[in-house]
């Protein structure tokens, strides 16, 4: 059972300059003499170091500030791998270049800051702040700011918001336009029919979801959450058993070919790792090397079909683990426009269903009046249509014409654009949320309500519900001295676990009088399996008596009535809403995956969509430049096709290349080589990180890896 | 100047003491300049401290729009970042810095409140220190220069870096109107800067309209830098958390003695005219007859 092990002092976070040297100490003359020279304080030596090629050759510091003296002197970077004695070694999940990553230790890292990311960020530390621990916390985005990657509708609950910051109206949380009117329409190419609206809105508000994302993350680090932004997480590192142990960034500088640039950066590897409990710190010293830690926690709240989840999924077969379908997704595309002060109703909510998708293709439109003459349209396609000459982005630019939305619009301007996956799986496709090392929670995991078309408010309480226990289990380690007052701990704890959350609460309360010394060596071996076991069943046990399960279970199946159609699909969902209001005895399956369901393209004849006129409907690259969207030129392309022979042998000959259509940024284009041949080019640049291609692509052959971070879109009011 | 001043001192000591007609004086003379001459290695190369300037400015990939009100431009919800030619100005300090040519890299900022975002951005790129000016409102260049100034005569830096221009107001004054205030030499435009500590020189190349152009300035001098002079580093995680704890002295321009009120007024901001669509003409006389009635060109 060789697991990793850190001691770190509670007051500190990270590397600390009086640790630093100890690490310096430890590691010995593995560090280059000449990198010192241009750093006085011992702190620094484990700083990485500058690209400057007129300079020392770039080279990351060792990473071994975990794995102590073993191999000090013979820490070159290419030894490193091999870690000697009872530690384990963190193996890459992945593996990656030779070269080690310096690493961070955290107790918690969470990769992505969303409404998921944060909320559990922000619980945490209440929950520390409540229980009298100091946990550290770091969230990573990707995203150049936090909420630049952010892009929903929104019509937002505020129930889970509530319950995280109770406070938000008087801390001026961007939330303010309430729901003045809800009405929902069916629409033919030039009529629209108004139906009577299934949702009730009526205490919920209209918002911009980046915005709300931008003041959590203001607030989460009021309560000393560290975040982030411009660093992607490109690799899930492991230990010997193959538990999580946290991720490591993407490296920074590589060039298209491959190549390190100038101002190359190695990642950063950051390990979430229970801390101990804050005592001498010669104690801590002694123990870094000899104890190992239990309740390391890393959360990915990545979003929709995030590209370290679905590895994650794959790995631990959590989607078989509780029988769960898979996850069925829809591409939404939004805008927004500041338009006429005189037909903006701030609080009006419109939704569409019908036209201009067919009936055998299911999706919708919304149209949401935010504050300040701002408007939110945008256009939701079910990804398992299945005619390959449908282009969801053209579908949108034809609905901005339909009569009863031109008026709103026009004389208006866009302000952004965005287009971003979605789950619709709902509970049938959720997988089981806990692996060892940590859990997938918000959109990753798949919690939107799609009746109601709101996913913000589970993914808040889905990141909530994971850090009660989290907590529990840390602090339990904390807390055994001596081994009589750990073996009082297991049997509390084992008689608390069938119990509700609340009485854990009380538990912990009682069992903090038993801390004393951190003698953590008994601890370990008897809290190990127990501790991972009651951490994955209890959250799930919490999850689905939460009111998110709730919730879903009285949604799960009007989404899938559509795959039989668009009528029997509204048969159903009458019947669902109507009659059994959500407690039917029969739960539907999900058709085919979305990628299966694209057709081939002869058995469909290409659409003529209508050229933009650059006042209502616009063409890619404009709207494009509105997202803000940028990536460094000199990257490698982070699409990758996993046989570079396939979309010239299948996607193009069987299914006319829909790759080209789909995607709402036009990163995919056949273009024709100096032979004629048609070759697919890859504009990596312009990508949205919607995930669309790694969902529709009919083999599966693109996979969606994260590019350096900072990157991607720039959304500020979507 | 100062090692000028130096020698001038120690022969001037060399030959005062033999007229004090002591027997021991000799003795001491030689120690006494081995220490002076000693003193004289040791000082002066790490001395120098170089200043650099950053700017909080709209992020280069944003969209841009004008307010309603033309009043400027809408910075409400966008992305802020620090000014590439900042990026790239405290790059090259950085540089000179690890070259050992330098003692210490410090990063200013001049702006509102939110500007110690950008100053913390420069610490964790690897500036020892930062200083921010807080002043609210528009700032032209001549208000910066001259709080610049007063910072100078503070800090006393030997070089100074800035970016040629911000890329908001793309004025291209600032580092101009320091030297010009200052009275120390410029080299703007930079595409290479050779420093020589023995020598108190920087040989620095200016891209020029005609090509390039390399000039020898004195220290301590001022350097505005281009955008082909070096690739500016990434800020990296454990830098970005050892920058919280670097120092950040905060002014005002009043504890400064600069006013900043400016002589200029910005009276309205709007968008360039939109590009018309291009006509197909079909015959020379109708080309004539637009280029003569419509265009007014001839």
């Amino acid at each position: 059972m060789n697991r990793l092990v850190s001691f770190r002092s509670k007051s500190r976070i990270g590397t600390t300059p009086c640790s630093s040297s100890f690490y310096a100490r430890l590691l010995g003359s593995s560090i280059d003499a000449s990198r010192t020279r241009s750093t006085a304080n011992a702190s620094d030596s484990l700083a990485t170091v500058s690209r400057c090629s007129s300079l020392v050759p770039a080279r990351t510091l060792t990473g071994s500030s975990l794995f102590g003296s073993r191999n000090g002197s013979s820490a070159r970077l290419s030894n490193l791998t091999g870690h000697g004695g009872s530690q384990g070694v963190a193996r890459r999940f992945c593996s990656d270049a030779a070269a080690e990553r310096e690493s961070m230790e955290y107790d918690v890292v969470i990769v992505g800051a969303g409404p998921a990311g944060l909320s559990a960020a922000i619980r945490l530390k209440q929950l520390c702040g409540e229980k009298g621990v100091d946990l550290s916390v770091c969230v990573v985005e990707k995203g150049a700011e936090v909420g630049a990657h952010i892009i929903s509708g929104n019509v937002f609950e505020p129930r889970a918001l509530d319950e995280l910051l109770p406070e938000w109206e008087k801390e001026e949380a961007p939330i303010s336009v309430s729901v003045s009117s809800d009405k929902f329409w069916f629409l033919t190419k030039d009529r629209a029919f108004s139906l009577p609206s299934p949702f009730d809105n009526k205490n919920n508000y209209v918002i911009s979801l980046s915005q709300l994302v931008r003041w959590m993350g203001s607030k989460a680090e009021e309560y000393g959450v560290e975040i982030y932004p411009g660093f992607a997480a490109s690799e899930i590192l492991c230990d010997d058993n193959g538990s999580v142990i946290g991720i490591g960034t993407n490296d920074m500088g590589v060039a298209k070919n491959g190549s390190k640039k100038e101002n190359f950066q190695r990642g950063v590897a950051l390990k979430g790792v229970s801390l101990a409990f804050s005592g001498n710190k010669m104690i801590q010293c002694c123990f870094m090397r000899a104890i190992k830690l239990a309740g390391r926690v890393t959360l990915f709240a990545e979003g929709c079909r995030g590209s370290l989840s679905e590895k994650i999924i794959k790995k631990y077969h959590l989607r078989e683990k509780r029988n769960a379908q898979h996850q069925t997704y829809a591409l939404g595309i939004k805008e927004v426009w500041e338009i006429d002060e005189s037909k903006h109703q701030p609080g009006a909510v419109i939704h569409t269903l019908g036209w201009p998708l067919d009936q055998k293709t299911y999706g919708g439109s919304f149209l949401y009046h935010m504050s300040e003459r701002q408007v939110a349209i945008g256009l939701v396609v079910a990804l398992n249509y299945k005619n390959p000459y449908l282009s969801p982005y053209e579908e949108f630019q034809k609905l901005k014409h339909h009569p009863a939305i031109k008026p709103i619009l026009e004389d208006g301007t866009v302000i952004q654009y965005g287009a971003r996956t979605l789950n619709e799986g709902g509970i049938q496709s959720v997988p089981y949320p806990v692996f060892p090392g940590g859990a997938i929670i918000g959109c990753s995991a798949g919690f939107l309500n799609v009746p109601k078309i709101k996913g913000t408010h589970t993914a808040m309480k889905s990141g909530m519900r994971y850090l009660l226990h989290v907590l529990a289990i840390t602090v339990f380690v904390l807390l055994s001295g001596i081994p009589a007052s750990s073996s009082f701990c297991i049997n509390e704890y084992k008689k608390k676990e069938s119990q509700n959350v609340r009485s854990k609460e009380l538990s912990i309360k009682s069992f903090l009088c038993f801390c004393n010394c951190p003698g953590m060596l008994a601890a370990e071996a008897a809290f190990g399996t127990l501790l991972e076991g009651s951490n994955l069943d209890s959250y799930w046990t919490t999850l689905q008596n939460s009111w998110v399960w709730e919730e879903l279970h009285k949604a799960r199946n009007y989404r899938p009535a559509f795959d039989h159609g668009f009528i029997p699909g509204m048969a159903i969902s009458a019947v669902e809403h109507y009659l059994f209001r959500g407690k039917s005895p029969f739960t539907l399956k999900h058709g085919k995956p979305d990628h299966e369901a694209t057709n081939v393209a002869r058995s469909h004849s290409p659409i003529e969509y209508p050229k933009p006129d650059g006042v209502l409907s616009f063409d890619v690259p404009t709207s494009l430049h509105r997202s803000n969207t940028n990536h460094d030129h000199d990257q490698p392309a982070h699409l990758k096709l996993r046989d570079p022979e396939m979309p010239t042998q299948v996607n193009l000959p069987e299914y006319d290349g829909p790759e080209s259509r789909y995607c709402p940024a036009r990163v995919y284009e056949y273009v024709p080589e100096e032979s004629g041949q048609l070759k697919l080019q890859i504009n990596a640049q312009n990508c949205l990180h919607c995930k669309a291609c790694d969902i529709k692509d009919p083999k599966q052959n693109i996979e969606w890896t994260v590019p350096e971070g900072g990157g991607g879109p720039g959304y500020s009011v979507m | 100047f100062d090692q000028e001043k130096k020698i001038k001192n120690r022969e001037s000591f060399s030959f005062w003491i033999p007229s004090q007609s002591n027997v021991c004086c000799p003795f001491k003379l030689t120690l006494s300049s081995l220490i002076v001459a000693r003193v004289e290695h040791l000082s002066p190369p790490a001395k120098m401290k170089i200043m650099v300037a950053v700017k909080r400015v709209i992020d280069y990939a944003v969209k841009i729009r004008v307010k309603p009100d033309k009043s400027g431009v809408e910075t409400q919800n966008v992305k802020m970042s620090m000014n590439p030619f900042c990026e790239i100005a405290l790059e090259e300090a950085l540089r000179i810095k690890e070259a050992g040519l330098a003692s210490e890299v410090v990063a200013v900022t001049i702006g509102p409140k939110q500007s110690i975002d950008t100053l913390r951005t420069g610490l964790a790129m690897g500036a020892d220190r930062g200083i921010h000016v807080e002043a609210t409102g528009d700032l032209f260049p001549l208000a910066v220069a001259k709080l610049f100034k007063a910072l100078v005569e503070i800090e006393k830096p030997g070089l100074i870096i800035l970016g040629k221009q911000a890329i908001d107001n793309d004025c291209n004054q600032t580092g101009q109107m320091v030297a010009g205030l200052l009275g120390w030499p410029q080299g703007t435009f930079a595409s290479k800067v050779v420093l020589d500590k023995e020598k108190q020189e920087v040989m620095v190349d200016r891209e020029v309209d005609g090509g390039l152009e390399t000039v020898c300035l004195n220290l301590p001098a001022v350097i505005t830098t281009d955008l082909r002079l070096n690739q500016p580093r990434y800020a990296t995680l454990p830098n970005i958390m050892k920058a919280k704890s670097k120092p950040v002295k905060k002014y005002t321009p009043e504890e400064l003695n600069v006013g900043t009120k400016s002589d200029l007024e910005v009276v309205e901001i709007t968008e360039p005219p939109k590009r018309k669509a291009g006509v197909l003409v079909s015959s020379v006389d109708e080309l004539i007859d637009k280029l003569r009635n419509e265009a007014h060109v001839i």
